[in-house]
Order: C-alpha cells, then structure tokens, then sequence
C-alpha cells in the first residue's frame, strides 16, 4: 500500500513536470469555459435594470472622486445621529439608576448590614454596572442599528473597496480593508476573518493592525466621551455636529495608524510584496428590520453589555475594595493614583485613568465606566444625577481639560486589544512572538502618541 | 434524541407545507443519522440556510467571507437528524488560503453523506466555478439555486430544470430568507442519500493536455483505492501539488485529517444507513 502510494506520487509529480503550463493555470481556464457553455443553456436575461441600477450606486459610492467624502460625510451622519439620539435618554437611565442605588443602601442600612457589605455589594458591584448600563447602553441602541443596516445594505465591502489601492500601497493584501472593516464590529472577528487573506505576510500585517479600528465595544467610549465632553465644550447649536466630528475623526486616524503600521511593518519585520486579489462587491440588499432589529440589539447591544457587565462587577469590587483600605489614612487607589501621576501627566492624563485602565485590562472597553467609578469612589465626585453635570465634575474635580478627553480617545482607540482579540491573535498564529507583538505593540504606540500630543499641546 | 425539548418551529416559516416535519436541533447533535455539508460562494445565503434549518443564530449580513470558520447544527426530519456543517464560503477550493482549505478538507476527507451548494442565481456563472469543482470531489450534491428572487428582480432567469440537467444533480429554487424551498430541499438531500434520486455529476471537460495527464493517473489511482468515491479529483490534486492529498495518499489511509469529533459517526457505522 505504502509502496503503491509513492510511486503514485511520484509519478504524479512527474507527469505534472512534464505539463507545458502550470496546471491550475489550465484547469483555471478548462472551468471557466466549461462555466460559459453551462450558463448560456441555463440562463434567460430579460433586462438589466436592477444590475444596472447596483452599477450607478456603485459608480457614486466607489468614485474615485466622491468614494471617500460619501463615507466620511455617511460615518458623521451616523455618529450625529448617535450622538444627539444617546443624549437626553442616558439622563433619565443615569438618573434612575443612581437613585436605585441610593434606596438600596438606604433600605440595607434600615435592615442594619453592616457598612462594609453595603459598601462592596451596593457602592461596589452595583455600581460597576450602573456606570456600564448608563455610559453604554443608549449610544450601543442607536449606533448598532444603523451600523447594521449599512452592514445589511452591503455598504461594508464598497469601503474595502476604497480603501484597497490604499492597502496596495502600504505593502499590505487588499483584502486587508476587509478584515479591517470587520474590526469596526469586533477585533476578534477581524483576526479571524484574516484567513480569506492567502499569503501568511500579509495575513500577519492584517492581524497585528486590526486593533487600530475601534470595535463596537470601543465606539461607546468614543461616542461617550465625545457626548460628556467634547459637545458639552461647544454651544449648543454646533456642539453635536463637533462631537460627531471628534469620533469620525478618531476612527480616520485609527484608519491612518493602520496604513503606518501595516506600511512600517512591511518595510521592516515582514517584508515583501504586496499580491493582487478580486474584491467582489455583493448586490446591494433591502436591508430585512426583523434581522436588524435582531442582530443589532441581541448580537451586539446586549452581548457587548453583558460582557461589560460580567467584567464590571469584579472591577468594581477592586476599585471599592482599592478606595476602602487606607494606609497612613489614604486610601490605596489614592496611593496608586499619586504613583502613577507622574506618567499619567506625561501622557495628557492622569493616575487615576491609568489605574482604572490597568484595573481594567481584561476588557478595556469599560475603561471610562471604571475611570468614572474610581473618582466617585476615592471621594472626588459624590453624586451625579446626570450625565452633563458629569463634565463640569470632571473639569473642576478631577481637573480634566479637552487635552485630557482627546488623550483619553485616542488612547482608547490605539491601546492593546482586548484578551478575546489577544487569545484569537494566540489561537490563529500559535505563535507566542506574534502575539506579544500583538498585544505590546499597540500599546507602545498609544503612550507614544498620547505622550507626543501631550507635549505639543502644552508647548503652545 | 429522548430529551424533551421545547419545539423551537416558527409555523409556516420553512416551508408552507412541510413545515410540521422539520424539528431544529440547535446544537444537540450528540446523536445523528446523516451529516451534511453546506458549500458555496461568499455572500450567497449560506448561513441563512443554517439558521433556518438548525435554528442557531449564526450571525448573517451582506459580507463576502463572513463566515470563516466551520459552524454545526442539527435539525431532524421525518424522524431522521441530521448534522448541518456550515463552510466557509470561497470561490473555488483550488488556493492555499485557510478558508479555502478548511471547506475542501471536509468534503474530500469528511465525506459528508450529502452536500448542499448553495448558489446565488443573480450571479449564477461566477457561482459555478465552484460548483463545478465541487461536484468533482463528491456526488452526493444536491443544489440550492436561492436568491431566484432577487435574480427576478435585476431580469435574470434561471432554469432549475435545465441546470439540473446540466449538473446531473438536483437544483432546488429557494429564497433562503424567507424559508421558501427549504422543505423540498431537505427532501431532494433525502433522496439522494437513500439513493431515490440517482445523480450523475457534471464532469469538467479538461483540454486535451490535462486530459492525458489525467487519464495516466486515475487508473492507478482506481487500483491502489478501489473505493474512492473521486479519484479524478484526487488526480487533479496531485497535479496541482496538494501535499495533503499527497500525504494521504502515502499513508494509504483517507481518514488522516478525520481527528475531529465531527467525523465520528458510530450511528452511521453501527446501522449502515448512508451510502
């Protein structure tokens, strides 16, 4: 049997050496004839006019002149949208659920438990969610939506589609904007769907920079601070349409920071060429409600809740726990934060951020709702019954300046990738080198602009 | 499958008709008469298919290469379960790319007991490429012509009785989103499992230069494997270099790559009711 095997191949090997061409090449070619003799018996084309109209939606959405303006001028739409919408809503949320928790403790302490597991259980663990459901919830059930129906519409591959010869020119795979745009859903999802790339270089590039475009967890956290803090900066009038601008603008430089990178890491650690591929652009789609409705509030709204809820509640309990032993009279957070101060200013913000975020590493989406638990814990804030008083606090308390808010962004969006996406990057690579890179990388590069733009701001 | 189980079935959502026979499994695929493979092109309603049938949620959208893993479910009909493999979609199983490796491995070593190919009737030609190598590998094929009405509306009409002519297998028009032909498409994949409906796969007319190469091969091929279900498949590997098949064929055993639990049908050993 062995024996027969080995001959089989190697006779195989040798009549394929003997062929004039490269046999796929001609089995290529052998199909598609084949394909064209089929079709023309099987196939009765009466008009054109639905094909003809993808073409001429086509043809605007992925000019070459109007492609890219439409998806920008389409991302601030729906940013906008997102923004006005989570406003008035997250008030109300915020302030019933800040109140729930104030008659819990109230009835707790009628009941006589004693302070410390009020303290744990209600100022803690509730808390943690509190601040989740009320910073993420109403910018999750606006922007999935719509997010969605572009998805569904088959908006996603024209933005490949632009965004391609980009990918060409950084030394990195076209399909790369694919992957990419599968990232703005989740990162996780954007490195496995890295496999549809064939070459491993490319595949690698596609892998290591897919954390420079914010997933659905981190776009809460942008849309939030941009709500709380950026439109609260501006009148009125304009403050929405500023706000939007900021989070378009983020995602645009996660966008740019992935040509750098995959264009660097071409030139450097994975050097090569770049291959040729075929981008195939699918049939626009009435987008289908009950689907949308559904993959948008159950797949991405509550799953992406619940997974912060779930990493929440413990870093909650650490931040009460942190607040709630003191040494020498301070507490600990405190002493961690005045530690960590020294390079938190250096990176345009401060020690608390950076404790909340090393708290908060296994999910670094619930970086915001941990910072905002850490200063009403450690004293700095004692009640918030809304979310724009939240940023007069955080001006006059917690000294934040716009300096602080946009380091806060664009640290959000360059940091390292949560532990999903850095066990995905393990699982798909099986290599412990790439994943550190992975995971370090990234990070690396958020202190270093962080810090960059900290000291031109401050130069001026 | 003893255990009590809440009938998930939406009435009237798969098929008008049939719909009472379909049971979704969902996951509970511990016990399973027959396995079949779902194939075919991104973007073409393969998911929509698995959902439907399985009632998971596999998530959908309009994304070309959405799914890139292999997705499993289970549903039972007329009294006989069934384990749904959803594969990647690709364009063609003949790249190295891992999405496209994925799919071929499992209908060559898998050896599913049928394959549904799921093809969008608006862009039939570019669905076939795939199609037409993928009824080389297995002949248990039945075809899902979805999408029709969508096809209909850009003035494409495809005759399923004559690409089913054509392809020498079954080709059942469906609108995948909606559940329409879904029932009769699980009937034909009966059919051609118990061996009702016979199929006679489309073979592709190579050019004379591979048509040589081809003829040396399988002949030996047919000697050293006298039950492989493709060895013009096999020879098309070889020529192409497949260091997998090539592998297999060196150990002389074709179930190498069956490690996974998804392989192990003792149900299907222990009665014999497939193939």
């Amino acid at each position: 049997m062995n024996s027969a095997g080995k001959k089989l191949i190697q006779k195989a090997n040798k009549v394929r050496s003997g062929l004039d061409d490269n046999f796929r090449d001609i089995m290529v070619i052998d199909i598609y004839k084949d394909v064209e003799t089929i079709s023309s018996k099987v196939l009765n084309i009466s008009s054109q006019r639905k094909y003809d109209l993808d073409l001429k939606i086509d043809r605007i959405l992925t000019s070459p002149i109007w492609g890219l303006p439409i998806m920008f001028l389409l991302l601030m739409g729906v940013f906008w949208v997102t923004i006005v919408g989570a406003n008035y809503p997250s008030q109300m949320i915020a302030g019933f659920l800040f109140w729930l928790e104030d008659q819990m403790a109230a009835v707790l302490d009628w009941l006589n438990i004693p302070w410390w597991f009020t303290g744990f259980f209600v100022h803690g663990v509730y808390r943690g969610l509190a601040w989740v459901v009320a910073v993420m919830l109403q910018p999750m059930a606006i922007f999935f939506p719509i997010f969605t129906i572009l998805e569904d519409f088959g908006y996603l591959p024209r933005v490949a589609f632009n965004l391609d010869w980009l990918f060409k020119k950084a030394g990195a795979h076209g399909k790369q904007a694919l992957t990419m745009s599968m990232g703005f859903g989740c990162n996780a999802a954007g490195v496995i769907a890295t496999r549809i790339i064939e070459s491993p270089r490319e595949r690698l590039i596609a892998i290591l920079t897919n954390n420079f475009v914010p997933c659905n967890g981190r776009f809460p956290t942008l849309i939030m601070l941009s709500i709380v803090f950026v439109s609260a900066a501006f009148p009125p009038a304009v403050s929405s349409i500023i706000a939007a601008g900021s989070v378009v603008g983020i995602v645009l430089f996660g966008v740019i920071f992935t040509f750098v990178v995959s264009w660097a890491l071409s030139k450097t650690i994975l050097k090569g060429e770049a291959s040729s591929f075929t981008l195939e652009l699918p049939p626009y789609r009435k987008p289908n409600i009950m689907r949308i409705l559904y993959t948008s509030l159950i797949d991405r709204t509550i799953f992406v809740l619940w997974r912060a809820i779930i990493m929440a509640a413990p870093a909650g309990r650490i931040i009460w726990l942190l607040a709630n032993i003191s040494i020498d009279g301070i507490s600990l957070s405190l002493w961690i934060a005045r530690f960590l101060q020294p390079f938190g200013h250096l990176l345009g913000m401060d020690g608390t951020i950076l404790l909340a975020y090393i708290i908060a590493i296994p999910a670094n989406e619930i970086v915001v709702p941990t910072i905002l638990m850490s200063y009403t814990n450690s004293g700095m804030m004692i009640e918030i019954s809304d979310l724009v008083q939240l940023k007069s606090l955080l001006v006059d308390q917690a000294g934040w300046t716009l300096l602080t808010a946009v380091n806060l962004m664009l640290f959000s969006l360059l940091h390292n990738p949560c532990s999903t996406t850095i066990l995905t990057i393990w699982k798909e690579t099986k290599s412990a080198k790439w994943t550190t890179i992975g995971a370090l990388m990234p990070l690396v590069i958020a202190f270093m602009v962080t810090f960059l733009v900290a000291q031109i701001v401050r130069s001026f | 499958m003893e255990r009590k189980k809440k009938n998930r079935l939406i009435p009237g959502n798969v098929c008008d008709t049939c719909s009472f026979n379909l049971k979704r499994l969902g996951i509970e695929i511990d016990k399973i008469d027959h396995v079949v493979a779902l194939a075919g092109n991104p973007n073409t309603g393969k998911s929509t298919v698995f959902n439907s049938l399985t009632g998971l949620k596999q998530h959908t959208g309009n994304w070309p290469g959405k799914t890139v893993t292999r997705a499993e479910g289970g549903f039972k009909w007329g009294g006989r379960s069934f384990k749904l493999v959803d594969l990647p979609g690709t364009y063609s199983l003949l790249s190295a790319s891992v999405d496209e490796e994925i799919a071929r491995d499992f209908l060559l070593f898998g050896q599913p007991d049928c394959t549904i190919i799921v093809v969008d009737a608006s862009v039939l030609e570019r669905n076939l490429n795939l199609t037409l190598q993928i009824l080389e590998i297995t002949n248990k094929v039945v075809i899902a012509l979805n999408l029709v009405d969508e096809a209909k509306r850009k003035g494409i009409d495809v005759s399923h009785t004559q690409l089913s002519k054509e392809l020498g297998v079954p080709v059942i028009p469906t609108v995948a989103r909606s559940g329409q032909g879904l029932g009769q498409l699980i009937q034909a994949v009966i059919d051609v499992i118990d061996g009702i409906i016979k199929t006679k796969p489309h073979r592709i007319v190579v050019s004379d230069k591979i048509k040589k190469s081809l003829d040396e091969l399988v002949p030996e091929i047919k000697t050293i494997f006298p039950d492989m279900p493709n060895p013009r498949w096999v020879a098309m590997r070889l020529l192409d270099g497949d260091i997998k098949v090539q592998k297999a064929i060196e150990k002389g055993e074709w179930n190498v790559f069956l490690g996974e639990s998804i392989f192990d049908r003792p149900s299907q050993k222990d009665q014999g009711t497939a193939l």
